[in-house]
C-alpha cells in the first residue's frame, strides 16, 4: 500500500443559505491519480478550494492533513508553497500575456526585482516539452486554443514544483483529441510521481485514468471506488453519483416527424475583423418540425459562428442567404427579431454570453421574456417568482432559492438556468450549442428529455455538439461540418461514430489525419 | 445572538448607508448647536442640493450601465447660460425656455451617446472631451460675462414654494397634509410587498424590525415636514425631486426598461443575445443623462438668478461620488436611485454642516475625499464577507 499523501477529514463549508460540504472525508494516496465525481452541485470544486486555501482556514470546519502534517491555509500562496496546485474550472491565464509571462507569473524569475527573460525562456521552453507542446514561449495566450492553454496551465503547475496537482474539469472545453492529449499527460506525470486529483463529468475518461475514485452526492461522500477491491465502470460510478441504476444513457423517443419549418439556404458568412475570410461557406440545411437535427464537426469547424449567425447576426459580417420560416421568406437582422420569430440560441459560452453573474437564477430567467410577464412596460412580480419557480423546480435547479446569485451557482446549475430562460421563450427552433457541457449525467438525462419533449411538441431543436455519443444518441439527422461547409448529412439509421468522422475530417484530410487516429483509439 | 449579528449583517449593505446618514445628520446637529435641524437650514440644505442630486440620479443611471460622465457640470453651465440668453436678452416665455432648454439637454445627451454607444468610444473620453467642450461653449456664448436677473417666475423654480391652501398660519398646514397622505401611502405598500413576499417565502425582516422601520420612516417623514411647515413649507424644488426619485426607482425597479439597464451593465454581451438592444439602451441612458443635466443648470441658474461661466465647476465629481457613496458599482450593474439620493445627502449635510461649524474648504474638501472612500471601502468589504 502507497503512503496517504492527503487526507481530508470531515470538512464542512457553509454559504449563506446552503451547507456545500457535511462531514466530507477524502484520502489521496501518493502517486495516483484520484477522481473526483458527483452530481453538479454536489460540492466538487467547493471542496477543491479547501484545500487549495481559496476559501481560507476559519471559513470550513475540519482538518486538512498534507504529508502527515496539518495544514491550515490562509491562502493559495501557502498551499502552493507545498506543491499543492489547482487549475480552476475557469482557466485563469492572461490573454495578452506570452505563454512564458504567464507560466510564472506570480512567480518571475527574477533577480533583485529585475526579471531574467533569459531564464524564463529557457526554462518555459523546457516545461513545455514536458507537457508536450510545441509552441514558441513568446506567442500570446489569446493566439493559441484552449486545449493548449490547458497544457500551459499544467506548464504553469509544473514550474511551482507540483506535489498535489488539482484538475477542476480540465477537458470540459476540449475535443477528443485534446483530452486524449491531456490524460495521456496526467499519466505522465503520473509516471514521474505527481500525485493528481481530477474533477471531470466525462466518466469514460474516469474510467479510463482513474486509481480510484471518491463520488460526492449533496455535500457528502458516498464512498472512495478503489481498484481491485470494486469494479470501476462508468455504471458504477453513475450509480454511486444519482443512488441508482441509470440503465439508458438517452431516453427512448418515437420521433413524429412533420412539415419543414426552417429552412438556412446558401448562406455565407465573414469573419467579423477580416473582411476576406469566410467563415460559414455556402451552408444550406433543413429543420422539420419534431425533429432533432445535429451537429457535428471539429472544433472550428464553424458550427458556433453558424448558429450565432442565424440568431439574429450576432455573429460575422457581410452575411447573405436566406431564412424561411414554415416555408415563408422571413428577415431575421437582430436578436429581437430572432425572438420574435420563435427562433433561439443557447449559448456554449454561459458565462461570457449567456448569464449575467450578479444577477440572480429569476432575473437571468426572465431577461429575454420580460414582455411575457409586464403589461404595459411594468413587470409583474408575482408573475415573474411564479414563472422562475416553475423552471427552477421542473430543470431542478439546485441553489437556495430564486434569489440565488448566478455566480454562486455549481456549473451545471448554471447551464441549466441558461437552458430556462431560452425555454420559458417558447420557441419553434431552438438551437443548442454543447448543451451538456459540463453537465452530470442524471442531468444529461433529464436535458435530454426535455430536448425529446419539445420535440414532441413540433418544435424543431438543433444541436451542435462534440461528443459523438451524444449526437448519436439523440438525433434523427445528422449534419457534418467542416472548415465552414457542410460535408455530410446522415440519417439516424446510417451514422456511426466512423462515417462522421470521415465527413468531419475530409476536406483537409491529411491535415487531421492524427486527429482522426485519435478519435479511433 | 447569531440570528441577531447575522440579521445585522444581511441587512448592513442594504440600510447601512441611511443609518450612516442618520447618524450624520445626528453628529452635525450636535456640533452645530442645532443649527442643522433648524426650519430655515433645512430649506437651504434642500436647496443647495436639489440640482446635485438631480445628476446624481442621472449619473446612477450612467454608472449602471459600466459609463461615466464627467460633462454634467459643464452642460448644466451651458444650458444655464442659453436659458439667460432666451429669457433675458430674447425676452422669451420662461415655459417655453425651459423645454427648449431641456430639448438642448437631450442633445446634447444624444450627441454623448451617440459616440459611447455606437461608436464604441469610451465614455470617459466623450465625455472629458464634453466637459472640455461645452465648458468651453458656455463662456464663448456668454462672452466671459454674467447674465442676470431672471424673471420671477422662472426663479420661482428654486425660490418659491407649494403655496397653502388652507389658509396662511403659522404653520404650513397643506405641506402636513401631504405628507401624512404620503406616509399612509408608504406603509400600505409596504405591508403589501411584505405580505406578497412572505407567499413566497423570502427573507423577509422580522416583524417587530419591519415595524420599526415603518415608524421610523413616518416618524423622520412628518418631523420633517413638520419642521419645513414652520418656515416657508414645502419648496417647489422638493417636489420635483420627489416626482423624480419615485419615477426613476419605480423605471429602474419595476419596469422592463430598467431591468434592460442593469442587464446591459451586468454583461453586455449577455444582454445582446437576450435580445435586448444594448446599443440604444447606452444611448438613452446619455439622453436622459443630458435632459437631467439641463434641469440641473436651469435649477442652478434659477436659484443664483445668474448664468455664470463658472456655473457647475465641479458638479460631476458630486454626482459621480453621491452614486458610489450610494452603492453603486464601478464594474457596472449594481446601484439604485435611492442609493444615489442618500449619497447626495451624506454628501451635502457634510458640506452644510462643516460650513456651519466654520470648517475653511481645505478642510472639507480633505473630509469629503476620506468620507467617499471609506463608504466605499465598506461596501466592497461586505461584498467579500458575504460572498465567501
Ligand atoms: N460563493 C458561493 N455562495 C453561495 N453558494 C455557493 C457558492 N459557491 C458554491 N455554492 C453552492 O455550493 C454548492 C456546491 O457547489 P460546487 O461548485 O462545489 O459544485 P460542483 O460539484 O463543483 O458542481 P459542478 O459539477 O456543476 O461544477 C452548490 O449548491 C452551489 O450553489
Ligand atoms: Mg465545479
Amino acid at each position: 500500500m502507497a503512503d496517504i499523501l492527503l487526507e481530508m477529514k470531515k470538512i464542512t463549508k457553509e454559504f449563506p443559505g446552503v451547507k456545500a460540504l457535511k462531514d466530507v472525508n477524502l484520502q489521496v494516496k501518493e502517486g495516483e491519480i484520484h477522481a473526483l465525481c458527483g452530481e453538479n452541485g454536489a460540492g466538487k470544486s467547493t471542496l477543491m478550494k479547501v484545500l487549495s486555501g481559496v476559501y481560507p482556514y476559519g471559513s470550513y470546519t475540519g482538518d486538512i492533513l498534507f504529508q502527515g502534517q496539518e495544514c491550515q491555509f490562509k491562502d493559495i500562496k501557502q498551499s502552493e508553497s507545498l506543491g499543492i496546485v489547482i487549475i480552476h474550472q475557469e482557466l485563469a491565464l492572461i490573454p495578452e500575456l506570452t505563454i512564458g509571462e504567464n507560466i510564472f507569473l506570480g512567480n518571475e524569475q527574477s533577480k533583485k526585482g529585475v526579471i531574467d527573460w533569459s531564464q524564463t525562456v529557457i526554462q518555459t521552453k523546457d516545461l513545455l516539452k514536458k507537457v508536450g507542446l510545441e509552441e514558441s514561449p513568446d506567442i500570446l495566450i489569446k493566439h493559441i486554443g484552449v486545449g493548449k492553454q490547458q497544457l500551459v496551465e499544467i506548464a504553469k503547475a509544473l514550474a511551482k514544483e507540483v506535489k498535489l496537482l488539482i484538475l477542476d474539469e480540465p477537458t470540459a472545453a476540449l475535443n477528443e483529441s485534446d483530452s486524449e492529449n491531456l490524460l495521456n499527460l496526467l499519466l505522465e506525470l503520473k509516471r514521474q510521481g505527481i500525485t493528481s486529483i481530477i474533477i471531470s463529468h466525462k466518466l469514460n475518461e474516469i474510467s479510463k485514468v482513474a486509481d480510484s475514485i471518491t463520488i460526492l452526492r449533496d455535500g457528502q461522500t458516498i464512498e472512495t471506488l478503489e481498484p481491485g477491491k470494486d469494479e470501476i465502470t462508468e455504471d458504477r460510478i453513475i450509480k454511486g453519483m444519482v443512488g441508482r441504476n441509470l440503465s439508458n444513457r438517452y431516453p427512448q423517443r418515437d420521433s413524429k416527424i412533420g412539415e419543414t419549418i426552417f429552412d438556412i439556404i446558401n448562406w455565407n458568412v465573414y469573419h467579423p475583423l477580416q473582411q476576406d475570410r469566410k467563415i460559414i461557406d455556402n451552408v444550406s440545411l433543413h429543420i422539420k418540425k419534431g425533429e432533432v437535427v445535429g451537429i457535428a464537426g471539429l472544433m472550428g469547424a464553424g458550427r458556433t459562428e453558424l448558429a450565432m449567425s442565424i440568431f439574429g447576426q450576432s455573429y460575422g459580417q457581410k452575411i447573405t442567404g436566406k431564412i424561411k420560416k414554415d416555408g415563408k421568406e422571413v428577415e431575421i437582422k437582430n436578436v429581437s427579431q430572432a425572438i420574435k420569430q420563435g427562433v433561439a440560441y443557447v449559448t456554449e459560452d454561459r458565462k461570457t454570453y449567456g448569464l449575467i453573474l450578479i444577477d440572480d437564477i429569476k432575473a437571468n430567467i426572465t431577461l429575454p421574456n420580460l414582455q411575457q410577464i409586464s403589461q404595459r412596460s411594468i413587470i409583474n412580480e408575482q408573475e415573474e417568482i411564479i414563472t422562475a419557480e416553475n423552471y427552477r423546480t421542473k430543470l431542478n435547479i439546485k441553489s437556495s432559492s430564486i434569489l440565488q446569485k448566478t455566480e454562486n451557482l455549481s456549473g451545471g446549475n448554471q447551464q441549466k438556468v441558461v437552458l430556462s430562460k431560452w425555454m420559458l421563450a417558447q420557441p419553434d427552433i431552438l438551437m443548442l450549442d454543447e448543451p451538456t457541457r459540463g453537465i452530470d449525467v442524471g442531468a444529461k438525462y433529464e436535458i435530454y428529455s426535455i430536448i425529446n419533449e419539445l420535440a414532441q411538441d413540433g418544435k424543431g431543436i438543433l444541436v451542435i455538439s462534440s461528443e459523438l455519443p451524444e449526437i448519436l444518441g439523440i438525433c434523427d439527422r445528422i449534419y457534418v461540418m467542416s472548415e465552414g461547409k457542410i460535408t455530410g448529412e446522415l440519417n439516424r439509421e446510417e451514422a456511426t461514430q466512423e462515417t462522421i468522422m470521415e465527413y468531419m475530417t475530409n476536406i483537409r484530410g491529411e491535415k487531421h489525419a492524427d486527429l482522426e487516429q485519435a478519435y479511433t483509439k | 445572538m447569531q440570528t441577531l449579528s447575522k440579521l445585522i449583517q444581511n441587512n448592513l449593505k442594504q440600510y447601512g448607508m441611511i443609518i450612516a446618514l442618520l447618524l450624520i445628520v445626528l453628529l452635525f446637529q450636535i456640533l452645530t448647536a442645532g443649527i442643522l435641524l433648524k426650519p430655515l437650514n433645512i430649506t437651504n440644505l434642500i436647496l443647495q442640493n436639489s440640482y446635485i442630486l438631480v445628476l446624481a440620479i442621472g449619473m446612477v443611471l450612467v454608472i449602471i450601465t459600466g459609463h461615466i460622465d464627467l460633462s454634467v457640470g459643464s452642460v448644466a453651465a451651458f444650458i444655464g447660460a442659453i436659458s439667460a440668453i432666451l429669457m433675458v436678452e430674447l425676452n422669451m416665455h420662461p415655459f417655453l425656455s425651459v423645454v427648449l432648454c431641456l430639448l438642448l439637454g437631450a442633445l446634447i445627451g444624444a450627441w454623448q451617446g451617440f459616440w459611447v454607444a455606437y461608436i464604441k468610444i469610451p465614455a470617459f473620453i466623450v465625455t472629458l472631451a464634453g466637459m472640455l467642450l461645452f465648458r468651453g461653449l458656455t463662456m464663448i456664448v456668454l462672452e466671459g460675462q454674467s447674465i442676470a436677473p431672471f424673471p420671477t417666475d422662472f426663479r420661482q423654480i428654486s425660490a418659491g414654494f407649494v403655496p397653502d391652501f388652507f389658509g396662511s398660519g403659522s404653520i404650513h398646514i397643506f405641506s402636513l397634509v401631504i405628507s401624512v397622505a404620503l406616509s399612509l401611502i408608504f406603509v400600505y405598500k409596504e405591508v403589501k410587498d411584505r405580505k406578497n413576499q412572505l407567499k413566497y417565502h423570502f427573507n423577509v425582516l422580522p416583524k417587530s424590525l419591519f415595524i420599526a422601520k415603518l415608524v421610523g420612516v413616518a416618524v423622520v417623514m412628518n418631523g420633517f415636514t413638520y419642521i419645513l411647515a414652520t418656515y416657508k413649507g414645502i419648496p417647489n424644488i422638493l417636489v420635483i425631486l420627489f416626482v423624480l426619485i419615485v419615477g426613476y426607482s419605480f423605471m429602474m425597479k419595476k419596469m422592463v426598461v430598467g431591468r434592460h439597464i442593469y442587464a446591459v451593465g451586468g454583461n453586455e454581451k449577455a444582454a445582446g443575445l437576450s435580445g435586448i438592444k444594448t446599443k440604444r439602451v447606452t444611448f438613452w441612458v446619455f439622453v436622459n443623462m443630458g435632459i437631467l443635466s439641463a434641469l440641473s443648470g436651469l435649477i442652478f441658474a434659477a436659484r443664483l438668478n445668474a448664468a455664470t461661466p463658472k456655473a457647475g465647476n465641479l458638479f460631476e465629481l458630486d454626482a459621480i461620488a453621491a452614486a458610489f457613496i450610494g452603492g453603486a458599482s464601478a464594474y457596472g450593474g449594481v446601484g439604485t436611485v435611492i442609493g444615489a439620493i442618500v449619497g447626495g445627502l451624506v454628501m451635502g449635510v457634510m458640506n452644510n454642516g462643516m460650513s456651519i461649524i466654520g470648517l475653511g474648504v481645505d478642510w472639507q474638501q480633505g473630509i469629503k475625499g476620506l468620507v467617499l472612500l471609506s463608504a466605499v471601502a465598506f461596501d466592497v468589504f461586505n461584498k467579500n464577507k458575504s460572498s465567501s
